[in-house]
């Protein structure tokens, strides 16, 4: 906590694997860098962690590294061109370059999935932890919702919520997040039930806390882990959900490249230019994938419930 | 030990590639007498003539009802006799009078007499579906529409307008869907409530037609059969299938492999791939449908006239037309399609960036300006829409393209909240009225007005255009009538906020040994009766 | 007694009651609202949708007045809730209305698009379970091993790839270019207007016909959709597979079992895999009602009849009848199938038969 416990450079290493942590600090990294001995011994999770970097990299710098525009194409001299050094992925039914169009689509992938992690997730968390909490009336009330969410088809309701929400990669977002809380909600719960038996909740509870303080201070950031696990897990599912809005015509407005809309129209195409919906095919799998490993990974080595 | 956790997998996979490749049966031809065709009939959402107002559902009405007269598909400006056998016009162009064929029969049994016909039409007006108003613009109502349309004798019929029309045109709605001749004896014993068997017309058949419906399931199938007791030429096939299929590259992967025999929403692309196919051939037809793109007048910078006319030199109708609709469409900038009396070939227009920039600055726009436009998320609309986009994209116009499904720009459409939409209209009978009756009439503007055609949705006020619309459509002197249109058509070029791109032109392909097939200029004139098989 | 469970102690007692309580009664009540809850959600979704129903029945085409006359017709221009209460008050008389885009009673459509999804799910479920349990198992015995990394890429390949995009190049390859498996749809068009449905599976009506060869087709149909969807509850499967008979392998009984001197196929197979079957018939179950929830996508790609395509296809249109009446049917699939593990689970279960 201050500089009297701060270790000699040398003895980083021995500070964080500490059995006998001298402050919460270091107790939180030294958890964190267990975390990562294991994270980083699994090569997959480093694959996976190597490839979501790289789609960072890849977003941050779209317009540096896209040979042409996303957006500009010939009809006349540039259509359905297949793969060529020119053009390394082809060309798609506008003429546009669709190596530069996957490249500047990972900023929408990226977007997607942040917001949606970003929106949902404390969704998730705030319904189950009350839930769980409060047990009783409000429980059964919550807990109802969140089946009644469940209960429909996932791409359904978002469908209808976009339907009704107007297109655009906004409202997409939003559709998705309304459809994917509950599981957050239901893993929230289940911790909550057995965090508020602890000993240390009774003792906050005894010392007058108010109900949303103990909530809020004390139960939720138990979840936190377990929850951004999940939704780390989740993060592919979201990908494939929005290529999936994209795909059917909704979500993405064009000229956009998102990739399920490319794939979209690719499909016109595939019989004789099966490179429109094979590019943004392989790239939805590479970033999914990447997303799964990176999840698995972060499963094994934060959850300590988790089988490993 | 351990093995056993790997050896049943393992045998497990080989049962499933075994399994896989048993699948691989071999993939057989249709049937000889059995015509089999894959078509997204979606649209199609009753079996009644008169309801039925899809694309999709006056082919199998066209196929299935015979009317009293129909146009001839090779030139449609002519008309035949169908189960009229002669027609005749009193000299004050009010009276209609049709003379039945002898001996016709509707496939129940049932002979077709003069009383059908007229309860036919009758009922069509009085159930006032979607179609009706092609008989109701002629002064029928559901109060009089028993005086004025008449079995004068068992094969005779009357019917009366209430002005003395075109005869042309009067007689060319004669051809249209909503006047199928239907088997009364038949409808009515199935009658509930005074439905006028309407419930039970939505899903069966009650028609005279060369082929009968057997089986309609909407999104999936449907079935005719030759009916033996048609009047003209026999069917040579014993049954026409049309299966339900959305996607054009499954349409085409069906027909290369002879699970169809003829394939009807090919894109530009497949076409072209199958030219090179010996198996397979293709026919195609302009027909009446234009598609466009229009402006609403509500929208202040789209209201400027420059406005409108740079719009239309911001399209690259050549670049599309050789591309995105190549093969299916043919560059057309006149609200009436080729094939229409009076339809004018006329293409001013072309891309000119520079000329469409200067009209903006005159308009006080020399930057350009925002604007949406609703568009469909199918081809080739979209990519129209998309290729728009770019070139607009160079005068400085930022068109923000809004997709969605068909019905939902359509609503929001006939709301008049648009700013710009891409869309096509077809005609809905054969004769020039009815395309400028959506596009250069507007007799009211209010925003509750009674009828909303196309010049109403985008707010385009035009009481002199509208008048010259009406007389067109009282003018008996058909060569008078036709320069009419072409004058017309030459302001409406000029002046209106509808950027029209292309006439449609619709075509199938289909296996090689299939014979007459020929797509009609509208589709109740694509007769599959006429086909034949080798 | 600690002091957490002296001040919740209230709490637990009540919860105790409750489930004292928890009788038919209050479990149909449940059921109750959450149909209920299923039904308000989809009925505003449907009803702000910014489509017109109406143009559904009467087209672009139709004159002012008609349209008038059938928004009066289907009640459209009465204020929202009191259209929702004539809803509910149809659906509990056992009428869920009729669909505009097919002119059928809802239910008969449903009855049609059902089996064609049922169908699909179940072989897909088979496949998936068939040999999903299997490689879960090899994996949790050859735990770190290649084996168990292969299994594991092998399920996060499934659930990474797109699968609109697996079908398109599935179809792509095995249709058009091998001519392995027959192609959309769930048979040749030949053989359909031939057969009469009488369930509405195509492989039980072409057996019941003896119409072998059509049943070859149906099944070459099948094959390629069910493969895809039976990989993705692969997927799922042997992955929970592995979790669980790995923490079977850690219990206390399979060591004794080894002392003993059991074979290590007898402990795997015979005692490990079922005391894991108990949560895996959650699982597969639940993977089932995934996919009999209607897989819009697969069957969009595959032209396939079922109920996701139905409901999708009628939300677009504002088909509302047909959207509600899909959605009560997949929510009761939802539920039903929640509650059949859960029975399951107890059934099973040995340790909750003592509790």
């Amino acid at each position: 906590m201050s500089a009297v416990n701060a270790p000699s450079p040398g003895g980083w290493r021995e500070w964080l694997m500490s059995d006998r942590p001298q402050s919460r600090r270091q107790a939180a990294l030294g958890r964190a860098y267990g975390g990562w001995r294991t994270f980083s011994r699994n090569r997959l999770a480093m694959l996976g962690l190597a490839i979501v970097i790289a789609l960072l990299l890849v977003a941050l710098f779209a317009n540096q590294l896209a040979p042409y525009s996303p957006y500009i194409g010939d009809l006349r001299t540039t259509r359905l061109l297949p793969p060529s050094a020119a053009h390394w992925f082809g060309t798609d039914d506008q003429g546009r370059d669709i190596l530069s169009r996957i490249i500047h689509g990972s900023r929408i992938t990226l977007f997607v999935v942040v917001l949606v992690a970003i929106l949902a997730a404390p969704i998730g968390l705030v319904v189950g932890t009350v839930a769980g909490y409060s047990g009783g009336l409000i429980d059964a009330a919550l807990m109802r919702i969140t089946d009644i969410f469940l209960a429909f088809p996932r791409l359904i309701l978002a469908l209808a919520f976009v339907a009704a929400l107007g297109p655009g990669i906004e409202n997409a977002v939003i559709a998705i997040a309304i459809t994917s809380w509950p599981p957050y909600a239901r893993i929230a719960r289940a911790e909550t039930l057995t965090i508020r038996q602890a000993d240390y909740i009774a003792a906050v509870q005894l010392m007058g806390a108010s109900p949303w303080r103990i909530v809020l201070r004390h139960i939720m950031p138990l979840c936190v882990s377990s929850v951004i696990v999940r939704v780390t897990l989740d993060m592919a599912g979201i990908i494939l959900t929005a290529a999936g809005l994209g795909f059917l015509g909704l979500g993405a407005q064009p000229p956009t490249p998102e990739w399920g809309a490319m794939i979209a129209n690719g499909r016109l195409y595939v019989l004789d230019q099966w490179w429109v919906a094979a590019a943004p095919g392989a790239a939805i799998f590479l970033v999914s994938l990447a997303f799964n490993l990176l999840g698995d990974g972060l499963r094994d080595a934060l959850d300590p419930k988790g089988v490993k | 030990m351990q093995n056993s956790g790997i050896r049943k997998p393992g045998c497990l996979l080989g049962a499933a590639a075994f399994a896989m490749l048993m699948a691989g049966s071999a993939l057989a031809a249709t049937p000889k007498d059995t015509l089999v065709v894959v078509w997204a009939f979606d649209d199609t959402i009753t079996m009644d003539p008169a309801e039925s107002f899809e694309i999709s559902a006056g082919e199998f009405m066209g196929n299935s009802y015979d009317r009293l007269l129909r146009y001839d598909v090779n030139d449609p400006s002519k008309l035949l006799p169908d189960l009229a056998k002669s027609w005749t016009v009193s000299p004050d162009g009010k009276t209609f009078t049709f003379e039945l064929r002898e001996g016709a029969k509707f496939a129940s049994g049932n002979p077709v007499t003069s009383e059908d016909v007229a309860f036919s039409l009758q009922r069509a007006v009085t159930l006032d579906k979607t179609p009706a108003f092609i008989l109701t613009q002629f002064g029928l109502t559901k109060d009089n529409v028993k005086d004025k349309v008449k079995a004068t004798g068992p094969l005779t019929v009357t019917l009366e307008t209430d002005k003395s029309y075109a005869p042309s045109f009067v007689l060319n709605c004669m051809t249209a869907n909503v006047a199928a001749i239907l088997d009364k004896k038949l409808v009515m014993s199935k009658e509930q409530n005074g439905d006028l068997g309407y419930a039970w017309l939505k899903t069966n058949y009650a028609g005279s037609g060369p082929l009968k419906i057997r089986e309609w399931r909407a999104n999936e199938i449907l079935a005719m059969e030759r009916n033996d007791n048609y009047y003209g030429e026999k069917s040579k096939l014993a049954r026409v299938i049309y299966r339900h299929v959305k996607e054009a590259a499954t349409q085409r992967l069906l027909l290369e492999k002879g699970d169809a025999d003829i394939a009807r929403n090919l894109t530009p692309q497949d076409l072209d791939a199958l030219k090179a196919n010996k198996d397979i051939k293709e026919t195609g037809t302009p027909k009446g449908t234009v598609y466009y793109i229009s402006l609403n007048q509500k929208n202040p910078n789209l209201a400027k006239p420059e406005v409108r006319e740079a719009m239309k030199w911001l399209v690259d109708y050549d670049a599309i037309g050789d591309t995105l609709i190549k093969n299916i469409g043919i560059v057309h900038q006149n609200f009436l399609p080729v094939g229409l009396l009076g339809a004018s070939t006329e293409k001013p227009f072309k891309l000119d960036v520079d000329k469409a920039k200067g009209l903006l600055a005159k308009a006080g726009l020399p930057n350009g300006f925002k604007v949406t436009m609703d568009v469909r998320t199918v081809q080739p609309v979209q990519g129209i829409a998309e290729a728009v986009q770019q070139t607009a994209k160079r005068a400085g116009i930022d068109i923000e393209i809004i997709p969605g499904d068909g019905k939902q720009t359509l609503t929001k459409y006939r709301a008049r909240t648009h700013d710009m939409y891409i869309g096509q209209w077809g005609a809905d009978y054969w004769d020039p009225h009815t395309n400028a009756d959506t596009f250069a009439r507007n007799p009211d503007n209010s925003d509750d007005a009674k009828s909303k055609p196309l010049a109403w949705r985008n707010a385009w006020a035009i009481p002199e255009l509208t008048k010259k619309a009406d007389a067109a459509a009282l003018e008996r002197d058909t060569e008078k009538r036709k320069g009419m249109y072409t004058e017309m058509q030459a302001e409406f070029r000029q002046t209106s906020p509808f950027v029209l791109i292309y006439q449609m032109n619709e075509v199938a392909a289909y296996r090689a040994n299939v014979e007459n097939l020929k797509i009609g200029p509208t589709s109740d004139a694509t007769y599959m009766f006429k086909v034949t098989k080798q | 007694m600690t002091i957490a469970e002296q001040t919740r102690g209230g709490g637990r007692r009540s919860a105790r009651l409750l489930r004292g309580a928890d009788t038919v009664g209050r479990f149909l009540l449940v059921i109750f609202l959450t149909y209920l809850g299923l039904l308000a959600v989809t009925f505003f979704i449907g009803r702000v949708i910014p489509i017109d129903p109406v143009l559904a029945v009467v087209g672009d085409r139709a004159p002012e007045h008609v349209i008038q006359r059938v928004r009066e017709e289907m009640g459209l221009n009465k204020p929202l809730w009191e259209q929702f209460f004539i809803y509910c008050r149809k659906v509990l008389q056992g009428d869920f209305g009729t669909s505009v885009l097919t002119s059928n009673p809802v239910m008969q459509d449903i009855r049609r698009a059902f089996p064609a999804t049922i169908e699909l799910a179940t072989l897909g479920t088979i496949m998936g379970a068939g040999l999903g349990v299997p490689l879960g198992v090899w994996a949790a015995v050859r735990r770190g091993g290649v084996a168990d990394q292969l299994v594991r890429v092998m399920g996060l390949i499934g659930y990474s790839v797109p699968i609109f995009w697996l079908g398109l190049m599935g179809l792509l390859v095995f249709y058009a270019r091998l001519g392995w498996v027959g192609g959309p749809g769930r048979i040749d068009v030949a053989y359909e207007y031939s057969l009469t449905p009488v369930t509405g599976f195509m492989l039980l009506d072409t057996a019941i016909a003896g119409e072998w060869e059509a049943f070859g087709n149906a099944f070459s149909h099948l094959i390629l959709p069910a493969s895809l969807l039976g990989y993705f509850s692969l997927a799922y499967i042997s992955r929970m597979t592995r979790s669980f008979m790995l923490n079977e392998l850690n219990q206390e009984y399979v060591i004794a079992a080894r002392a003993k001197g059991l074979t290590e196929t007898r402990i795997i197979w015979r005692h490990a895999l079922r005391n894991a079957m108990v949560p895996l018939v959650t699982v597969i179950a639940l993977s089932y009602a995934g996919l009999l929830e209607g897989s819009v996508l697969t069957e969009t790609v595959f032209a396939w009849p079922g109920l996701g395509l139905y409901i999708t296809n009628s939300l677009q249109n504002a088909d509302m009848n047909a959207v509600l009446g899909g959605t009560i049917v997949v929510g009761s699939i939802f539920i039903g199938l929640n509650l059949l593990s859960d029975i399951l689970y107890r059934l099973l279960d040995p340790r909750t038969k003592t509790r």
